[in-house]
């Protein structure tokens, strides 16, 4: 049976319009063979979270370079416990100082990669990601 | 005139050039070149191969062993190149150049509230930078007031909030607008905005007849890649013919537009993409003023352009001198105008944020230099440097200065300035201005052939460009084809830098602001002055008076780009990846 494809939805959070970098890894996922859905620009934390919802994703990847990501992020982990969605793995690329970091991961926020990251390694870390979750929601299996 | 109508007229312009570039001959080596081959390259190559596969500029433009009269067959120095100050430009747009005066030193400057800016404004003046350059917040560039809840943790991070004439006034204190020239990084709000500069200077007593400065305005690469944009493209082009018709009438000396490049190579183009779609979009301006009855040598003198100053070195020189070149061709070609001050590309630099590294931050400072010397050398007319902390943060101070001294000690210690176009006459940067040029003339023909730059943006046709030139260049980083030093080689462990912190008091302080703002001013004035600007706005006049007036009875520019947001709609872009 062939594996269920990765979805990941790729996201530009708050006011910011660069999206070279979303666009990027965007595409480089479904080279990667992942089912990729863009939000597009200017998505509030609760835009991001209904789209995660509906198109039932794995992974959120959040691409952010204002300064704005303390607020952001926090909203959006705040929306997906609310949702429930707390098996999702959300990730963050883009601007971030390194003193934020830690606060980011204590709020849930899987990874934050930064400025020089390849896409391999995204690649690498979402398979990674989504293989242990998988894993460890398999229901326990007795002898067959 | 209806979309139909200008599509239309845009149909029927003449073709791009009515003279295409004359040179273009197969490389023809002379029998000793063709000697050398065979008596000191083979040889050598057997010995030990080129380290590479492949040569090829930062933009995968494929770069030749080396570059020989055999290059330059059928290229004629009075046509190509010209002398300083003269057709084709090629040289500079001065006869002297840097010998008359230096480039305007211009850091892109902003952050916090608009009493932080002032303070950093005033330091860099003194530390020797020659004119201002404003960096405004995303809800500014948004047209949103820092207590809109959108801009909710966004107030002062990327840029000064700037919600009314109040925060401007705050912004210029101790600086006369009569004698600093100031330009302003904004676009879709760039209309009040640039009301609200021209209130301070009344309010100063400056005299609009001589205040001097740049307005970005420019709303077309904001589609293609900044992606600031809130108006859709029609209203949107009004809006930037009504502050080009203005300035051409009441501010001679002000750019009233900034044709910029520098965001559509940092959204990942080629080079000879970023140098077509900006000189498109100039096109495309010019046509939109023409259309509004507009005599070309009325506003062309006051264009002026804005492009990236990259990493390869050579790449960008050519760059530069093929802008020249072809801007002056389309001027007097296509356009007919006759004012030489029309034909000439005036232009401003940055050297490019998206190739500096976090990864040993200090390497940014030998790029930032580098790229630098290839605007100068490329007779830029002013120009900013990134601070070696771009990928981090806004700049400290001590990194805002060491950018600004890098200028400085090209301008005075590197000897570049002592004479113009050091590098004409140069067969690799001949033949690489001329590629380069007619790599952008194959491009602006097929956005001709698409029915203009709007055309061509609602096609996605500039923003797959862009996306796929991006990806490209990220997999060969991926691969190791492009080495990117301290990322994919010679990479370290290492301990952060001290950065800028920026916090959310700022947000605070203009609610505050705002607050009190609302409550002293005339609620009943303002909502007379923007219910004049809507309707305005749904018609066809100048809308600059209009902002003129409201920004002066402290309308917010939130209320202000609401105002608009009725008459003109919204846009919604579909995304290319």
């Amino acid at each position: 049976m062939p594996d269920k494809k990765i979805r990941v939805l790729i996201a530009k959070p708050g006011l910011d319009g660069h999206d070279r970098g979303a666009k990027v890894i965007a595409r480089a996922l479904r080279d990667a063979g992942m089912e990729v859905i863009y939000t597009g620009l200017r998505q509030t934390p609760q835009m991001i979270a209904s789209a995660a919802l509906q198109e039932d994703v794995d992974v959120i990847g959040l691409s952010i370079l204002s300064g704005a990501h303390n607020t952001l992020c926090a909203r959006l982990m705040d929306l997906l416990r609310a949702q429930k969605m707390d098996d999702v793995t959300v990730l963050i690329g883009g601007i971030i100082p390194e003193q934020d970091i830690a606060e980011l991961k204590k709020i849930g926020i899987a990874e934050v990669f930064l400025p020089g990251t390849t896409t391999q390694a995204i690649v690498d870390f979402i398979r990674q990601r989504v293989a242990q979750a998988s894993a460890a929601s398999q229901p326990h299996r007795s002898a067959e | 005139m209806t979309d139909e109508k200008a599509r239309k007229v845009s149909a029927a312009a003449p073709p791009v050039h009515a003279s295409p570039p004359p040179f273009a001959s197969p490389r023809k080596p002379s029998p000793a070149e063709i000697g050398w081959e065979e008596s000191t390259l083979k040889p050598a190559l057997a010995n030990s191969p080129d380290r590479l596969a492949d040569f090829t500029t930062v933009s995968s433009y494929p770069v030749r062993r080396m570059y020989t009269d055999a290059d330059l067959v059928g290229w004629s120095p009075e046509r190509e190149l010209g002398l300083p100050g003269q057709l084709p430009y090629t040289r500079g747009i001065h006869p002297l150049m840097y010998r008359e005066r230096l480039w305007t030193m211009r850091q892109f400057a902003g952050f916090g509230s608009a009493d932080d800016t002032n303070r950093r404004f005033r330091y860099l003046l003194s530390q020797g930078q020659t004119g201002l350059s404003v960096a405004f917040d995303l809800p500014t560039l948004m047209g949103y007031d820092s207590d809109d809840p959108l801009s909710e943790g966004e107030v002062g991070k990327c840029g000064v909030a700037i919600s009314s004439l109040a925060d401007m006034e705050a912004l210029f204190d101790q600086i006369p607008l009569a004698d600093v020239t100031t330009s302003m990084t904004i676009n879709s709000p760039a209309a009040p905005i640039w009301a609200m500069y021209l209130a301070v200077a009344e309010k100063q007593g400056a005299d609009w007849r001589k205040i001097s400065g740049t307005l970005q305005n420019d709303i077309l690469k904001e589609y293609i890649a900044q992606k600031e944009y809130i108006y859709p493209p029609g209203p949107s082009l009004r809006l930037v013919t009504d502050t080009i018709e203005f300035g051409a009438k009441y501010t001679p000396k002000f750019n009233p537009i900034s044709i910029s490049g520098y965001h559509i190579r940092e959204a990942g183009s080629t080079a000879i993409q970023e140098l077509a779609f900006t000189l498109r979009d100039g096109i495309e301006y010019v046509e939109n003023c023409l259309r509004r009855g507009l005599a070309i040598d009325d506003f062309a003198p006051r264009l002026s352009f804005f492009f990236n100053a990259h990493n390869d070195f050579f790449e960008e020189i050519a760059k530069y001198r093929a802008a020249r070149r072809l801007w002056q061709s389309v001027m007097r070609e296509r356009f007919g105008a006759k004012n030489p001050r029309s034909w000439a590309l005036r232009f401003h630099a940055q050297t490019a944020g998206c190739s500096l590294t976090a990864q040993q931050p200090y390497n940014n400072v030998a790029r930032t230099a580098i790229q630098a010397l290839a605007a100068v050398m490329g007779g830029t007319q002013s120009l900013h440097t990134n601070s070696l902390d771009e990928a981090w943060a806004l700049p400290t101070e001590s990194a805002a200065t060491i950018a600004l001294r890098t200028q400085q000690i090209i301008a005075y210690e590197s000897g570049v300035t002592n004479t113009a176009d050091p590098l004409g006459g140069s067969y690799f940067v001949e033949t690489l201005t001329g590629e380069t040029e007619r790599g952008a003339r194959d491009y602006i023909a097929k956005i001709d052939a698409l029915g203009g730059m709007v055309a061509a943006i609602e096609h996605g046709f500039p923003q797959r460009e862009i996306a796929d030139a991006a990806y490209r260049f990220q997999v060969a980083v991926d691969r190791g084809e492009k080495i990117i030093v301290g990322v994919n080689d010679y990479v370290v462990d290492e301990k952060p830098i001290e950065t800028l912190h920026i916090n959310d008091s700022v947000a605070r302080t203009q609610t505050d602001r705002l607050r009190k703002l609302r409550s002293e001013r005339s609620n009943d004035e303002v909502a007379r002055r923007l219910d004049s600007l809507r309707r305005a706005a749904a018609g066809e006049e100048n809308l600059m008076p209009h902002l003129f007036e409201t920004v002066k009875a402290y309308a917010t520019l939130g209320e202000i780009c609401d105002a608009l947001r009725q008459p003109f709609g919204v846009y919604q872009e579909v995304a290319i990846t």
